[in-house]
C-alpha cells in the first residue's frame, strides 16, 4: 500500500481522461443495441466504472491515507443501505398478499 | 461589560465592532451568532405553534381558513426542525465547546465554520421568502405528489431554502469530525473524550451521511415542479413512495441529529451535578455510534401504511426495536450515575431530571409506534404528534436548555438567576406535559393530525393542550428575560461555578480568543471526580 506516493504524473490523468471518454462512447454505443433485461445493468456497470475511476484517481483516493479510504468505502456502503432497504420494499411487494389488492 | 474581575482580553471583548463579529473565525463567536439566530427562529416557530393551538381551542375550524391552518402547521414544522432543532445544540454549544473540550484553539476549519453560518442564514432567508410569497402547505414532510404537482404554495422556494441550509449542516458535521480526529491535545485519547464530544461526533457522521440525501430529494421535488421532470408523479412515470423512502432515509436519522447532542449534554450534566464518573463510560460512548448507525436502517417505519410491502414493514419494524437498546443503555447509565452521587440541586439538574422523564416517555411511545400492528391504528394521529414532541421538545430542547444554563457562565462570563432557571424548568415541564399528554389520549381515540376542526367530544382535551402551550410559552420566555438581564447585571462568573471537571472549566469565563494560554496536556480520564468529591460544597 503506497502511503505517500510522489505527485501523480500528468500522464496518469491523461490516461484516465481518455478512459472516461472511451467509456462515455461505450455508453452511447451500448444504448443503440437492445439487450432486453440487461439494458439497465449494463448502463449502470459502465457508469459505476467511470465513477470509480474518478474517485480513485482524480480524487486521489488511491494515494491517500487509510482513513480516507474508510470514509469513501463507508459512503459507498451507505448508498448500498439506501438502495438495499428501498429495494427490500419494491422487490417484495408481491410476497405477502393484502386483502383487496 | 465593565466588571473588573473579567479578563480584559476575553473573546467577547477583543476586537470590538459589528464587522469583527460578522467576519469572525472564532468558534465561540460563531456559536454566539448561531445562538442569536436559532433563538429568533425558535420564536418564529413558536408563533406558528401558537396559531395552531389557538385554532384548536374550538371544535369548529373558525379562527383561520383551512388553507392558512395548513400553512401554520407546515411552517411550524419546517422552521422548528430545519432552522432550530437541527442546528440547535451542535451549532451553539457544540461549536463553543468541541474545541475547548479536546484542548484545541479552534475547530479544524474556522473559515468553513463561518461559511456554515452564512449558508444557514441564506437558506433561512430563502425559506422565509417562501413564507411571504405564498407560504407552504405540504407539511414539513413535503410529501409527493401533492408537493410536486398540486400544491399552489411556494414549494420550490422553500425546497431551495432547505437545500441550502443542508450544506450548513454538512459543513458543521465535517468540521466536527476532522476536529475530533486531528485537533485533540496530547493525552486526550479517544476514551478520555467527554461524552459530549462522542455524541457530537456521532451526530456529525449522521449529518454528512444523511443530509446530502434530503438535499437532493427536495431538489428533485423542486425540479419536478419547476421543470416537469417525472420523479415522483405517477402520471409522468414517477413513484410517490420513492419520495418517502428518500425523505425518511434522512429524516429518521435526523431525529438523532436532534437528540444525540442532547444526550451528550445530559451525560455531561449528570456527571457534573452528581460529581461522579459517568457509569459505563465506554458503553455510553459506543451507544452514540450504535444509535447513529442503527438510525439509518429503520426509516421504513414511517411507511407502514404507504403501500410499502408488508415484508419490508416487518423488517423495518424489527430493526426499529433494536434502536431502543442503545437508547436504554444511555438512560440506565445516567440513572446509575445519579445513584449514590452527591447530587447538587442547582438549576441545571432540574432540566436534566425533566429530560430523563420526558425522553423516557417519548422513547417508549416510539416502541408503540414501531410495532407494525399498533402503528396502523395510530398512524397520522395525535399520538404520533405527542410522541415526537416528547422526544424533540421534552428531550432535545430540555437538554438544550439545561446545557445552555450549565455553560452560560462559561460562554458569557455572567451568572444568571438560579431561581429564574428553576422556575422556567418547572413551567416548561408542567406546560409541556399539559400540552402533549392529552394528545396521546386524543391520538389513541383517533383524532387525526393536521386538521383544524374536530368532533365536539374532543374539546376538553384540546383546550387543556392549548392552555398547556401557554404555560410552555411562558416557560421559554422567562429565560429570555433573566439571561438577557444577566448579560448586563449578572455577577461575574468564576472559572468553574459548578465545581465540574473538564477542560472548559480550567480556563477563564469567558475564555480568551485562543482558549488556552499554555500547551494543554491531559493525563486523567474524563469526569475524574474522585479527587474532588469531598472538597466541593454545593
Ligand atoms: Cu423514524
Amino acid at each position: 500500500m503506497s502511503q505517500h506516493a510522489p505527485v501523480t504524473p500528468v500522464s496518469t490523468y491523461v490516461n484516465i481522461f481518455v478512459a472516461l471518454l472511451v467509456l462515455t462512447g461505450l455508453t452511447y454505443v451500448v444504448a443503440t443495441f437492445d439487450f432486453g433485461l440487461l439494458n439497465t445493468p449494463i448502463a449502470l456497470a459502465v457508469a459505476i466504472l467511470k465513477a470509480a475511476l474518478v474517485i480513485v484517481y482524480f480524487m486521489g483516493v488511491r494515494y491517500n491515507t487509510p482513513l480516507t479510504k474508510v470514509v469513501v468505502i463507508s459512503g459507498f456502503c451507505w448508498l448500498l443501505i439506501m438502495f438495499g432497504l428501498t429495494l427490500n420494499d419494491y422487490l417484495t411487494r408481491a410476497w405477502i398478499g393484502v386483502a383487496g389488492r | 461589560m465593565s466588571d473588573v474581575s473579567q479578563p480584559r482580553n476575553s473573546y467577547l471583548d477583543a476586537p470590538y465592532g459589528l464587522a469583527s463579529w460578522l467576519l469572525t473565525k472564532d468558534h465561540k463567536r460563531i456559536a454566539m451568532l448561531y445562538l442569536i439566530s436559532i433563538t429568533i427562529f425558535f420564536a418564529i416557530g413558536g408563533l406558528f405553534a401558537a396559531g395552531i393551538r389557538l385554532e384548536l381551542l374550538t371544535p369548529q375550524g373558525d379562527l383561520w381558513t383551512s388553507d392558512l391552518y395548513n400553512k401554520l402547521f407546515t411552517l411550524h414544522g419546517v422552521v422548528m426542525i430545519f432552522f432550530f432543532l437541527v442546528p440547535s445544540i451542535p451549532a451553539t454549544l457544540g461549536n463553543f465547546l468541541m474545541p475547548i473540550m479536546i484542548g484545541a484553539k479552534d475547530l479544524a476549519f474556522p473559515r468553513i465554520n463561518l461559511i456554515s453560518w452564512y449558508l444557514y442564514i441564506i437558506g433561512a432567508t430563502v425559506t422565509l421568502a417562501a413564507v411571504f410569497t405564498g407560504g407552504l402547505d405540504t407539511g414539513w414532510t413535503f410529501y409527493t405528489p401533492y408537493s410536486s404537482v398540486s400544491s399552489q404554495t411556494a414549494v420550490t422556494t422553500a425546497a431551495i431554502g432547505v437545500f441550502i441550509t443542508g450544506f450548513s449542516s454538512i459543513l458543521t458535521g465535517l468540521n466536527f469530525i476532522v476536529t475530533t480526529h486531528r485537533m485533540r491535545a496530547p493525552g486526550m485519547t479517544w476514551f478520555r473524550l467527554p461524552l459530549f464530544v462522542w455524541s457530537n461526533y456521532a451526530t456529525s457522521l449522521v449529518m454528512i451521511l444523511g443530509t446530502p440525501v434530503i438535499a437532493i430529494t427536495v431538489l428533485l421535488v423542486a425540479a419536478e415542479r419547476a421543470l416537469g421532470l417525472g420523479f415522483f408523479d405517477p402520471a409522468r412515470g414517477g413513484d410517490p413512495v420513492l419520495f418517502q423512502h428518500l425523505f425518511w432515509f434522512y429524516s429518521h436519522p435526523a431525529v438523532y441529529i436532534m437528540i444525540l447532542p442532547g444526550m451528550g449534554v445530559i451525560s455531561e450534566l449528570v456527571a457534573a451535578m452528581a460529581r461522579k464518573q459517568v457509569f459505563g463510560y465506554s458503553f455510553v460512548a459506543f451507544s452514540s455510534l450504535a444509535i447513529a448507525i442503527l438510525g439509518f436502517l429503520v426509516w421504513g417505519h414511517h411507511l407502514f401504511v404507504s403501500s410499502q410491502s408488508i415484508y419490508a414493514g416487518l423488517v423495518f419494524s424489527i430493526i426499529t426495536m433494536l434502536v431502543a437498546i442503545p437508547s436504554a443503555v444511555k438512560t440506565f447509565n445516567w440513572t446509575a450515575t445519579l445513584y449514590r452521587g452527591s447530587i447538587s440541586w442547582q438549576s441545571p439538574t432540574w432540566w436534566v431530571v425533566g429530560f430523563m422523564g420526558l425522553f423516557t416517555i417519548g422513547g417508549l411511545t416510539g416502541v408503540f409506534l414501531g410495532t407494525l400492528g399498533l402503528n396502523i391504528h395510530l398512524t397520522d394521529t395525535y399520538f404520533v404528534v405527542a410522541h415526537f414532541h416528547y422526544i424533540m421538545v421534552g428531550g432535545a430542547i430540555m437538554a438544550y436548555m439545561g446545557g445552555l444554563h450549565f455553560w452560560w457562565p462559561k460562554m458569557t462570563g455572567r451568572m444568571f438567576s438560579d431561581a429564574g432557571s428553576k422556575t422556567s424548568a418547572v413551567l416548561v415541564f408542567v406546560g409541556f406535559n399539559l400540552t402533549f399528554f392529552p394528545q396521546f389520549v386524543l391520538g389513541f381515540m383517533g383524532m387525526p393530525r393536521r386538521y383544524h376542526a374536530y368532533p365536539d367530544e374532543w374539546q376538553v382535551l384540546n383546550v387543556l393542550s392549548s392552555c398547556g402551550a401557554g404555560v410552555l410559552a411562558l416557560g421559554y420566555a422567562l429565560p429570555l428575560v433573566y439571561l438577557t438581564y444577566s448579560l448586563f447585571r449578572g455577577a461575574a462568573a468564576p472559572a468553574n461555578p459548578w465545581g465540574a471537571k473538564g477542560l472548559e472549566w480550567t480556563i477563564p469565563s469567558p475564555p480568551t480568543t485562543y482558549n488556552f494560554e499554555a500547551e494543554v496536556r491531559v493525563d486523567e480520564p474524563a469526569y475524574n471526580y474522585k479527587s474532588t468529591r469531598e472538597v466541593h460544597v454545593g
